[in-house]
C-alpha cells in the first residue's frame, strides 16, 4: 500500500534506469554527487535521451535527503543542457556526454591497455600510474593554454554536449 | 513567505535566561537545523515556536507572521516532542481516533495509510511497538494534522541506524509531496548535513549564526599559513577563530565573495559545515550573526596545539 498522491504516479512509464548512492565519506557536497552519477551514467550509456531521471519524492524517501538538494541537482543538470524538467512529469535526459563512437572507443580503450602494461613492466604499481597519468593529464591541458585548461565543466559549456533532439521525444 | 520570524525574542527563568534577543528569518520550504550544545537555549526557541512556553521578551511568529500560540499559528504547526511521546497503554487506533478529536483538522485516510506502509497494526497497543516505530507514530500523528511547518525535538537521539534513516525519509518525503516547512534540532551535525538546508547555531542562549547553508559554505575560507604571521592576517580579515601550533596556523575567516584575495604565502581553503559549525561554537560570546556577509567581529578564540 502506498500514499502515493498522484503527482508521482507510479504506473505511467518505464522505471527510471539509474538509481542513486551517497558517500559521505567523499567531502563532495551532495547535490554534486547526484550530478556526477548522472553525468558518469550518461558517458557510460546507462542513460540516453528521454530517459526519465528518478523523481524528487523517490529520491527524497530512499535517501532520506532533503528535497531541495534534488532539485538543485536537477537544475544544475538543466544548466548544463543535460535534462529538462516537464511540468507535472519530471525530470528528463536531454543530451548524451558519450563523445566518441563505440568503435573508436574501444580502439582507445586498447591502446590504454598496452599504454598500462609497459608502465608496469617498467615497474611502476597502480598509485604510481594514477600519479603519472593524473600530471601528465594536468599538464596536457595546461600546455594548451588559455580557456582549454579548466576541465569537464566548462567544456561541456563550449558545446561538447550534444543536444539530442530527436532522443528527447 | 517566512515561515519563523522572531524579534529579539527572550525568555527568562528567574534570573536565568534561556534564551537572548533571538532576531530570526527562516523563509518557508526549508529544512531548518537548530544546532548548539545542550542548554544553548534549542528547546526554550522550539517550545515558543510552537506555542507551549510563553516568551518574556519579544515577539515570535511563524507561517507568514501569525503569533505564535494563536489559533492559526497552532493549526498550522506540528511538534514532536523529544523521545516521540505516546500514550503507551492505548492501541494505535485508539491513539488516531484521539488525535483526531483533540484537533480541528486531522487526516484519518492519510494516517492509516500511513501505518499500514509501516507495517504498524493498529490493533497493537503503542508502548508494545519498537523505538522506531513509537517514533514513526508519533510523528504520523503530527503530519495527520496537515501542518505547514513541522518542529521536531531530538528526533533521532533514541533511534537505531535504520529508523533513522526511515524516520527523516519520512519527513524529507511530506517536505518533497506538501511543502512542510521543518525546524529539527539534533547533535548528530553529519545527519543534519544531509537533511537540512538552513543552520541556525545556538550557544549560551544567543544566536552565534544563522542562514542558507550554501550562503554559509560560500562566506568562510580557512587560510592555512605561517603561525608568524597569523596576527597579521587576522588584522587585516574578518575572523571567526584562530588555531595556531609552533610553525603553522589555520585562520577561519569570513568573505564576501570567492574573489576575495589570499594573502601572499598563504593557502585558502574551502570549509566544511560541520568544522564552520564547530568553530562558531568555541569562539566565546561572539555576537549573533544574521548572515556571513554581516562586518561583525566576533573575538575570536585562540587555540594552542
Amino acid at each position: 500500500m502506498t500514499i502515493d498522491k498522484g503527482i508521482s504516479a507510479t504506473g505511467d512509464g518505464p522505471p527510471t534506469p539509474i538509481e542513486y548512492r551517497l558517500d559521505p565519506a567523499s567531502g563532495v557536497p551532495t547535490y554534486l554527487q547526484l550530478v556526477q552519477q548522472v553525468e558518469h551514467a550518461l558517458r557510460l550509456g546507462y542513460l540516453k535521451p528521454g530517459d526519465q531521471l528518478p523523481k524528487v519524492r523517490d529520491v527524497v524517501a530512499a535517501l532520506a535527503i532533503n528535497p531541495n538538494t534534488v532539485l538543485k541537482a536537477y537544475k544544475e543538470l538543466e544548466t548544463k543542457g543535460l535534462a529538462a524538467g516537464r511540468p507535472g512529469q519530471g525530470t528528463f535526459v536531454q543530451a548524451t556526454l558519450t563523445q566518441v563512437a563505440l568503435p573508436e572507443l574501444t580502439g582507445l580503450r586498447r591502446s590504454l591497455l598496452g599504454w598500462l602494461a609497459s608502465a608496469e613492466e617498467t615497474g611502476l604499481d597502480e598509485d604510481g600510474i594514477v600519479a603519472l597519468f593524473t600530471s601528465v593529464l594536468r599538464d596536457f591541458y595546461d600546455h594548451r593554454g588559455g580557456a582549454d585548461h579548466k576541465g569537464g565543466a566548462d567544456r561541456h559549456a563550449r558545446g561538447e554536449v550534444r543536444a539530442d533532439s530527436e532522443g528527447a521525444a | 513567505m517566512n515561515v519563523i520570524e522572531t524579534s529579539g525574542l527572550g525568555k527568562s527563568y528567574g534570573r536565568v535566561a534561556a534564551l537572548r534577543d533571538c532576531t530570526l528569518t527562516v523563509p518557508a520550504g526549508r529544512a531548518a537545523a537548530l544546532v548548539g550544545p545542550n542548554g544553548a537555549g534549542k528547546s526554550t526557541l522550539k517550545s515558543m515556536l510552537a506555542g507551549l512556553t510563553i516568551p518574556t521578551a519579544g515577539t515570535a511568529a511563524v507561517l507568514g507572521g501569525q503569533p505564535a500560540g494563536s489559533a492559526a499559528a497552532l493549526d498550522g504547526t506540528g511538534f514532536v516532542a523529544q523521545d516521540a511521546p505516546v500514550y503507551k497503554s492505548l492501541s494505535c487506533g485508539d491513539m488516531l481516533h484521539l488525535t483526531a478529536n483533540l484537533n480541528r483538522r486531522f487526516d484519518h485516510e492519510y494516517a492509516q495509510a500511513r501505518l499500514a506502509e509501516l507495517g504498524i497494526p493498529l490493533k497493537k497497543k503503542a508502548g508494545k511497538l519498537s523505538g522506531g516505530q513509537q517514533a514513526q507514530l508519533a510523528l504520523t500523528l503530527a503530519l495527520a494534522r496537515r501542518p505547514r511547518l513541522l518542529i521536531l525535538d531530538e528526533p533521532l537521539a533514541a533511534l537505531d541506524p535504520l529508523a533513522r534513516q526511515d524516520f527523516m525519509g519520512t519527513v524529507m518525503t511530506a517536505m518533497a509531496d506538501d511543502g512542510v516547512s521543518v525546524l529539527l534540532s539534533s547533535h548528530a551535525l553529519a545527519e543534519l548535513e544531509r537533511v537540512a538546508d538552513y543552520f541556525i547555531v545556538l550557544a549560551s542562549g544567543e544566536v552565534r549564526l544563522a542562514g542558507d547553508a550554501d550562503d554559509l559554505l560560500a562566506g568562510h575560507r580557512m587560510l592555512t599559513g605561517p603561525a608568524a604571521e597569523a596576527g597579521l592576517v587576522a588584522s587585516q580579515q574578518s575572523i571567526v577563530q584562530i588555531r595556531r601550533a609552533a610553525a603553522q596556523a589555520h585562520v577561519l575567516v569570513r568573505i564576501s565573495g570567492p574573489d576575495e584575495p589570499v594573502p601572499p604565502g598563504w593557502e585558502a581553503h574551502a570549509v566544511g559545515l560541520e568544522e564552520l559549525i564547530l568553530a562558531y561554537l568555541r569562539a566565546p560570546g561572539g555576537p549573533a550573526q544574521p548572515g556571513p556577509s554581516a562586518a561583525l567581529r566576533p573575538e575570536p578564540t585562540e587555540v594552542a596545539r
